[in-house]
């Protein structure tokens, strides 16, 4: 036994003086957004401060503990604990109680907390566990397969409890497999699919497919070296597909009844891609065979997101949508928060009103300040130096991760810190992208900081176990 | 796979790129929001901005048939900033208010005493100002800087109705504030008693706000942002209640002059149509619960209190339907089984009195015509059965059978503040006369509902209820699903008591004939023909003074739409207040009118005046 003392001494620093600002920036923040003339001290355990101090001192004892532990375990319990989540997720979908909509939470005496926190930290170790066997490879379908069906197992159980904010945060696994060798074209594809949904929301279907045309035409021309000539075939073709809406209104075809702009649009596309894989099976043109099948799965999206937006997504979900998209203007209703929230983090400026001197908290105005919306208070009290700083401390935090789990030896602990770095970053930036309105209103909270005992926990029992691995992998 | 060494980024070096690219976007827009764009300078301690609270109008209160109990009317708040005031003619808005100038003195007095507390708020200057009154104010209101006026919604009861069952609505003060960790401020109303309470969350609805901007000479000016930035206040929903209101102000018109109380309650739901609780609050004092709150707590006979549901009183003669029951279920005498009456019920040197009627008689006619000693009899009967080892062990089990008709403990009801009456235990009388030392004759005044026993006048109705449904009970509840109020399951669950629900006829044959049976009969007072009412008296003995009149019934015999519970303190005789009050809330409901041969019964008791006005 090396003794508890110098495992101690392994562990990062960096880490720990950043989780440690973190919490306690968040302990302060708390108390401000429920500051008012009534309330006592910050450790008043009756008030959300005092809860949340008793809460973080229970996780720094664990997060010592699970220093303390020998870190061998997490490999061995990797699979158990998965299952364990995986079954209380899907028993939360029954017996959860209904918490705005969604039934995520599980009472367990006095203390209620989601499965779904718990889930992020098991599922890191499942991949960590998979990913790092001998002989794995993630660009083969076998190892793909394993790999998804580890992510979408709780993903769409808590899809299933309706508390779709926090399935998204998955989203963020596909940096990890990146880094572990998925090619960085997945990425692409999936930036260039959220770009025609929106594209598809905003503005029209037939918007859509212009753009898809377009892109994909400047993409061939980029991996064929012929970029002019495959600029201009693209520009003239679009202009002049651009006037079919035009058509319905001319005079030209006034006797007959004109199907919509996005159909004959269809039509002509249909005729274009019979002609590419002519030209495709003829040429053994690989690259356009590519293209091509990117086309085609960008019209199937296209045409389904008008589906998918009325049928699929749940009511609140679409407004939230439709908010961030600016296609509803409403202010008092579901982009009143973001409202309140922008208002409250512009008002404080370039140094910030102060310690308890933030207003648009007194008054309430924003609603679930110490949970979701922490960083309001911040923005408004400590201005635009405090949020800055509380951003460079997560940018801090999350790169330390990724450069320790990159140095490491051991492909365990690698990938489990690429997991992990990717569930910070993901609650990182939706949540404090909604609180400055560039993200959709997602209530997942902001790590370290926000308000709720069950949170707080699992984020530090995550980091924890990071620090543990990499502190036993260190030369 | 390993990276191709050609590439000039590791993917590592891509994704900690692709982190602070991320960060830079959202401090680039939080250097936009903070510091270059001014739209989102709101500041609320910029007295530029005037914040306004819109109030959201409280939910209704309806009735069982779709009337209105409780609405609302608009009555206007005069505010004051007193940090805005300058000198003004004090005698002009004297004129106008219709208030002395002293009023506005100490106003304005206090006003400064209170200054830096006050700050830059406005304040209450007076409350509820009439619709005339405030339009002459509006007219004159640039005479007077500093003041402005508010619109709020009061209560307003169509019916002279429910005064004790509906609550009352007033402003919160620190404690409730402080106990609502959040959700009330200063100035806000809540409902404190009764259903406004009961339902407050479902009632009360969000406010909102408007703000507004002030110019250089602290003068509003206009919507700030034509309004973007307001938030619309959203109404309350509304309650739909049980009860009956025409039933509901009838019952207490009768109650009028008298002290007691009226349960009705509807068998086949458990739904209460009616509950007076006598003298009742009255609705204008409800409306203006400040000006009245001290006249009714100092009121002698406590109208703040709800006797239908707080009162714990000796059931009297109605116990006899349980404890004949309870002999049947035991089976320690049969219906036919005759006992003689000699005035009374003698044991040794005792004996329980009796009024003069014929002997002997047999179930039916013992409760037809109330006998005591029968009752005495079948009790005896009860506690000393040789199937039990002692009379201890038979009066457990008579204690199990009682309280399975909810006695001796909160029904549980939707009424607040629900008291649960008294059933004795075998441990309550060990305790008073030692182990094993008392007899069945020790506790004999039991077997006539007088003693130890203790019940409120909803208990009785329920009893009523329990034995016109043959055995079973619904909790009785006020409050029906409503939308934003689900009403709790228990309350659509059957009760069962632990008699056979094949006895009950015999017990309804008695009742019948109590009220139907011509000579002899104890309630022939609550007689209305066609309605075939079945009822039971009571007298229960009052050692403070005249005795307390009780009845119970139920109609029609065969389909019981209605149970009705009466309790007249000091009313004498359960026949003399009691049964004909029963039977004019029976016929009232079921008909909708009280016949012409019974108008001068109804007259009478209307004018009957027991208490001092």
């Amino acid at each position: 036994m090396t003794g508890l003392a110098s495992r101690y001494k392994k562990a990062d620093m960096w880490l720990i003086f950043c989780y440690i600002a973190l919490v306690i920036i968040g302990w302060v923040n708390i108390f401000a957004s429920i500051h008012s003339d009534l309330s006592g001290s910050m450790f008043d355990l009756g008030s959300r401060a005092g809860k949340q101090f008793l809460w973080i001192m229970i996780s720094i004892g664990a997060g010592g503990a699970i220093l303390a532990i020998d870190s061998r375990i997490y490999e061995v319990l990797a699979f158990w604990a998965y299952l364990g989540t995986a079954f209380l997720l899907f028993v939360t979908i029954f017996i959860g109680q209904n918490v705005n909509g969604s039934n995520s939470w599980l009472q367990l005496g006095p203390v209620s907390f989601q499965p779904a926190e718990l889930s992020k930290i098991t599922t890191s170790l499942l991949l960590a566990s998979v990913m790092s066997q001998f002989g794995f490879r993630i660009n083969t379908v076998r190892g793909f397969a394993r790999t998804a069906l580890v992510i979408l197992i709780p993903m769409l159980l808590i899809i299933g409890e309706k508390e779709t904010g926090s399935a998204l945060v998955y989203i963020g696994f596909i940096f990890m497999l990146y880094r572990e060798g998925l090619s960085g074209w997945i990425i692409v594809l999936g930036g260039l699919f959220i770009t025609l949904f929106i594209t598809t929301l905003t503005t029209s279907p037939f918007i859509s497919m212009l753009v898809l045309g377009g892109l994909l035409g400047i993409a061939y021309g980029l991996f064929t070296g012929r970029v002019f000539r495959s600029f201009i075939i693209t520009a003239a073709c679009i202009t002049a597909l651009s006037f079919i809406p035009a058509l319905e209104s001319s005079k030209l075809f006034s006797n007959m009844e004109m199907p919509k702009p996005e159909y004959v649009l269809l039509g002509i596309s249909t005729i274009i891609t019979g002609v590419v894989l002519y030209r495709v099976f003829r040429k053994r043109d690989s690259l356009a065979a590519t293209l091509t099948a990117v086309f085609v799965a960008g019209l199937i999206l296209v045409f389904s997101v008008d589906f998918i937006f009325d049928n699929v997504l749940q009511d609140h979900q679409r407004k939230r949508i439709e908010v961030l998209l600016g296609m509803e203007e409403d202010p008092t209703g579901v982009g009143y928060n973001v409202t309140q929230s922008m208002i409250a983090i512009g008002s404080g400026g370039f140094t910030g009103k102060g310690f308890l001197k933030g207003t648009q908290t007194a008054y309430g105005f924003v609603p679930e300040q110490s949970t979701d919306f922490i960083f309001c208070t911040v923005g408004e009290e400590w201005g635009f130096l405090g949020s800055a700083a509380v951003i460079a401390l997560y940018v801090l935090l999350i790169c330390r991760i990724i450069s320790l789990a990159e140095k490491s030896q051991d492909a365990f602990t690698r990938i489990y810190g690429y997991c992990i770095s990717c569930c910070f970053f993901m609650h990182f930036f939706i949540n404090i992208g909604m609180t400055v309105g560039i993200m959709p209103v997602i209530g997942i909270p902001l790590p370290f900081m926000s308000y709720g005992g069950s949170s707080l926990l699992c984020f530090t029992v995550m980091l924890s176990i990071f620090i543990a691995l990499e502190a036993r992998h260190r030369r | 796979m390993k990276e191709r060494p050609n590439s000039s980024l590791s993917r590592k070096d891509r994704l900690a790129t692709g982190v602070i690219i991320a960060a830079c976007i959202i401090v680039a827009r939080l250097f936009w929001i903070q510091i270059v764009d001014e739209k989102y300078k709101i500041n609320a301690d910029n007295n530029a901005m005037v914040y306004s609270v819109v109030y959201p109008t409280r939910g209704l209160i309806i009735d069982r048939n779709g009337e209105i109990l409780v609405s609302n009317d608009i009555a206007y708040d005069l505010m004051v900033t007193p940090s805005e005031t300058e000198a003004f003619d004090t005698t002009a808005l004297c004129g106008i208010l219709g208030i002395g100038p002293e009023y506005v003195r100490d106003k304005m007095n206090e006003y400064k005493a209170n200054r830096r507390k006050i700050g830059f708020r406005s304040v209450a200057f007076m409350k509820k100002l009439s619709p005339e009154k405030f339009a002459l104010f509006s007219e004159q209101e640039y005479r007077f800087p500093g003041f402005h006026g508010q619109a709020r919604t009061i209560r307003k009861y169509p019916f002279q109705a429910g005064g004790s069952l509906l609550g009352y609505v007033s402003e919160v003060d620190a404690g409730y504030i402080k106990r609502h960790k959040g959700e009330y401020k200063a100035g806000d109303y809540a409902g404190k008693t009764g259903i406004e309470a009961t339902c407050e969350k479902t009632l009360k609805g969000e406010k909102g706000y408007k703000i507004y901007l002030r110019n250089a000479h602290n003068k509003i000016e206009s919507g700030y942002k034509d309004g973007e930035y307001d938030k619309a206040a959203i109404p309350g929903n509304d309650i739909n209640t049980t009860i009956d209101a025409w039933l509901q102000q009838y019952s207490e018109k009768l109650m009028e002059g008298k002290a007691g109380s009226i349960v009705a309650i509807e068998p086949s739901s458990g739904e209460i149509l009616a509950l007076v609780s006598s003298p009742v609050i009255k609705v204008e004092q409800l409306a203006d619960i400040g000006a009245y709150y001290n006249e009714l707590a100092n009121d002698p006979m406590k109208p703040m209190f709800n006797r239908a549901v707080q009162s714990s009183y000796p059931p009297g003669s109605i116990f006899k339907l349980i404890n004949g029951l309870i002999g049947l279920q035991e089976g320690v005498f049969a219906p036919s089984t005759k006992y003689p009456c000699t005035k009374g019920y003698h044991f040794g040197s005792n004996k329980v009195g009796c009024h003069d009627h014929e002997s002997p008689i047999d179930f039916t006619d013992a409760i037809k015509m109330s006998c005591n000693a029968y009752f005495c009899y079948v009790f005896r009967g009860i506690l000393e059965n040789p199937e039990y080892p002692s009379v201890q062990a038979a009066f457990g089990k008579w204690e199990k059978y009682v309280k399975s008709f909810g006695l001796g403990s909160p029904l549980g009801s939707d009424i607040p503040a629900e008291t649960g009456g008294n059933v004795p235990s075998t441990s309550y009388y060990d305790k008073l006369y030692g182990k094993n030392r008392w007899r069945a004759t020790t506790v004999i005044s039991l077997a006539i509902g007088q003693g130890e026993l203790g019940c409120t006048p909803l208990h009785m109705a329920n009893l009523c209820a329990t034995v016109a449904n043959r055995g079973y009970y619904y909790t009785p509840h006020l409050i029906k699903d409503s939308e934003g109020y689900a009403i709790e399951d228990r309350y659509k669950e059957r009760h069962y008591t632990l008699i056979d629900t094949s006895l009950f006829p015999l017990v309804i044959d008695g009742m019948y004939q109590a009220v139907n049976g011509g000579k002899g009969a104890t309630a022939g007072a609550a007689a209305v023909e066609g309605l075939d009412i079945c009822g039971k008296t009571g007298t229960a003995e009052n050692p403070h003074g005249k005795d307390h009149s009780v009845f119970v019934c139920f109609a029609p015999k065969d389909d019981p739409k209605i149970a009705v519970a009466v309790y007249v303190e000091n009313g004498g005789w359960g026949g003399t207040w009691a049964a004909p009050i029963a039977s004019l809330v029976v016929e009232k409901y079921l008909r909708g009118e009280i016949s012409e041969s019974r108008k001068p019964l109804e007259e009478r008791i209307m004018n009957g005046k027991l208490i001092g006005e």
